[in-house]
């Protein structure tokens, strides 16, 4: 090692660069890799919603463009079912109630039990969890006599949020688990009762505001849950958008809208995916 | 000062200071007895720290008295007010928290305005309240930030405010100035003392610091298991505890064995006077203050009962502690660093024992001196 030391350079600089020279190789070979898995996984899933784009914009001759299939999204109506457009609005109404009423029922309760009966945190967690280890056919066959009962009252398939709420409680519930941890809920709910607030003022303008991101991130789930749920809603002789869509590709001509339609939900999701995440930075960043 | 639980005195600013009063106050945890019927009055405009070791009972006493656990038995009275079972919203307490307790989505000025708001007071005078508050822990030009943006000891001084902004009758503290570095927690601590002079507001202070206990209350509570052991100014319950635990808990003693006799004890040749004259005659230990003995280097002869070794010697600034072996029990020394300085390890030295009056214990006498809990 000495013979091929410089004169200018010590054999401790030497040994010690010789580290530094494994460790920026070592950096160069973890660099590579992730590009490679990067390259790998983006192109497993870029691929097959590429080919779902272009099949979109497929025109009437084969090899050709047309924006066709996307300007029918509105006006769509497959043989038998009703409009796609009216399947569009059912179930982004249906991600809204489902939202709320998850919201409505999740956060409270989650904030009381940590504030008041932590006893029953393990009750509620296996509770909420229970929905994601029971198979969806086996949640019809529960919930068939409960929606025949349903049915006498109310038709309209609205009424699917009551099951999209059970189906979104473990996904909510894992969102919200990770908010609430993430703050001081005793404290904070002490220092505002000493103040003299309500339990519903500590719950409402102290706990839930600091719990922002995790409510969105809740959200973020329950609507995609909704916006692609399928199985329930066909098994419950319901119609919603993935359900008219499968309907559709069975029926029509022009495969184009199905798909077209499909892209366009997978967008609206990524683009709110992309609107909590901003939401949610903007918060971080002031406080 | 009055002992009446409806007597209320006014301060300076004609604000009405209030007396508290607990009574009989217990408290379970499963076995466990967290508060074991406790009497504690605070006069008027007082300031009382609690001061105890870990589970003595010092923080279950604030969170009942601020109504955030309930007793199992007992009476609360504030102003002659009886609050045993009102709720912590209605009890008109301000109360600053161990842990930072500023809501994180709200400016500093939000914060302090959180309980006017709450008491739905106009939003002019609800800032100029605030800002009034600000201005008190000298914060005023913090008050559009958020706490994530301010220092520890900024926090407690924003949480401090907050408490007063309310204008409540009581003031509660528990261990604000614990998770704060030495420096900090100094200056806040004189902080806390002058806001609660110029405020004239009645206050309990809990903390598990001796140091800050004695230097900023009027009296100190030292409990232990859920019992009050004493209580009384500062300098009484250092220079005559009531019970060798207090002794033993507030500043350092020196386990000496000794014999009672006649309301004195001697200690190996020194007669010290007893703290309670009625102690019956006997052997015991007698718990002497390190700065109540003196050491004079060099020995008249080569044993003494006074005479002894110097194990080591620690600076602690202005003054330093000297450990020295007597005769195979070790005695703490504390002096002034500048006649501390000609003595080394090992050097011979004779010990003076200053004739304060001290107190006895029954038990035997260990080998070393007891530090602080």
């Amino acid at each position: 090692m000495a013979a091929v030391t410089a004169l200018n350079e010590s054999p401790a600089a030497a040994s010690a660069g010789q580290p530094r020279g494994m460790q920026v190789r070592r950096r160069r070979r973890l660099n590579v890799f992730r590009y490679v898995v990067f390259t790998v996984f983006g192109l497993f899933f870029a691929l097959p919603l590429l080919a779902m784009l272009r099949f979109s914009l497929e025109g009437a001759k084969l090899g050709t463009w047309s924006l066709t299939a996307w300007r029918q999204i509105a006006s769509f109506q497959g043989t038998g079912v009703p409009p796609l457009i009216s399947s569009i609005e059912l179930t982004l109404e249906l991600a809204v109630i489902t939202c709320v009423v998850m919201l409505v029922l999740l956060v409270p309760t989650m904030i009381w039990i940590r504030l008041r009966v932590q006893w029953l945190t393990r009750t509620m967690e296996v509770l909420c969890l229970l929905p994601l280890t029971i198979p969806a056919i086996v949640l019809v066959v529960g919930l068939g006599p409960i929606y025949n009962r349903i049915q006498h009252y109310e038709l309209s398939a609205l009424m699917l949020f009551w099951v999209y709420v059970i189906l979104a409680l473990p996904f909510a519930y894992r969102a919200l688990a990770a908010g609430l941890s993430a703050i001081d809920v005793t404290t904070l709910s002490e220092a505002a009762r000493s103040l003299g607030a309500s339990w519903f003022t500590v719950i409402v303008r102290v706990i839930a505001p600091n719990m922002r991101q995790a409510i969105l991130n809740a959200l973020l789930l329950t609507a995609a849950l909704v916006l692609g749920e399928f199985t329930i809603a066909y098994l419950l002789l319901y119609n919603n958008l993935q359900e008219e869509l499968y309907s559709i590709s069975r029926n029509t001509p022009n495969a184009g809208v199905v798909y077209s339609t499909s892209f366009a939900a997978l967008l609206f999701a990524f683009v709110l995916l992309l609107i909590l995440s901003y939401a949610g930075r903007r918060r971080g960043g002031r406080g | 000062m009055t002992s009446s639980p409806v007597t209320r005195t006014q301060d300076g600013a004609g604000r009405t200071a209030v007396e508290v009063r607990m009574e009989g106050l217990s408290r379970h945890y499963g076995p466990v007895v967290a508060l074991d019927r406790l009497d504690l009055t605070l006069h008027p405009g007082e300031l009382v720290a609690l001061l105890g070791p870990s589970g003595c009972g010092k923080t279950t006493t604030l969170r009942l008295l601020a109504g955030l656990e309930d007793a199992d038995s007992g009476y609360i009275s504030v102003g002659g007010k009886d609050l045993t079972r009102v709720s912590a919203a209605k009890r008109d307490m301000g109360m600053v928290f161990q842990a930072y307790s500023l809501f994180p989505h709200m400016t500093v000025r939000q914060n302090v305005a959180f309980g006017l708001r709450l008491r739905r007071i106009g939003s002019a005078q609800r800032d100029k309240r605030a800002l009034e508050m600000l201005d008190l822990v000298g914060l005023s030009t913090q008050a559009d930030r958020y706490p994530h943006q301010l220092s520890g000891g900024q926090q407690q001084r924003v949480a401090l405010a907050r408490a007063l902004a309310i204008e409540p009758q009581v003031l509660l503290l528990d261990e604000p100035l614990s998770a704060l570095d030495a420096k900090v927690r100094a200056q806040l601590r004189d902080e806390i003392r002058r806001i609660q002079l110029e405020v004239g507001i009645t206050t309990l202070f809990v903390t598990h610091d001796q140091e800050e206990a004695l230097a900023i209350a009027d009296r100190v509570g030292v409990m232990r298991e859920g019992h009050l052991e004493q209580l009384a100014p500062p300098t009484e319950v250092y220079s005559r505890p009531a019970t060798p635990f207090v002794a033993e808990f507030v500043g350092l003693s020196n386990r000496l064995s000794g014999v009672v006799r006649g309301g004195t004890v001697e200690v190996r040749g020194c007669t010290l006077p007893l703290v309670d004259s009625n102690t019956p005659d006997g052997e015991a230990v007698a718990l002497v203050r390190p700065e109540a003995v003196s050491l004079t280097p060099g020995a008249s002869s080569e044993s003494g009962p006074l005479i002894g070794t110097v194990i080591a010697v620690s600076f602690l600034g202005a003054t330093s502690r000297v450990t020295v072996d007597l005769g195979g029990t070790s005695v703490l020394a504390q002096l002034p660093t500048s006649d501390a300085t000609a003595l080394v390890a090992g050097s011979r030295v004779t010990l003076t024992i200053r004739p304060d009056p001290v107190l006895v214990s029954a038990s035997s006498a260990g080998p070393a001196a007891e530090e602080e809990a």
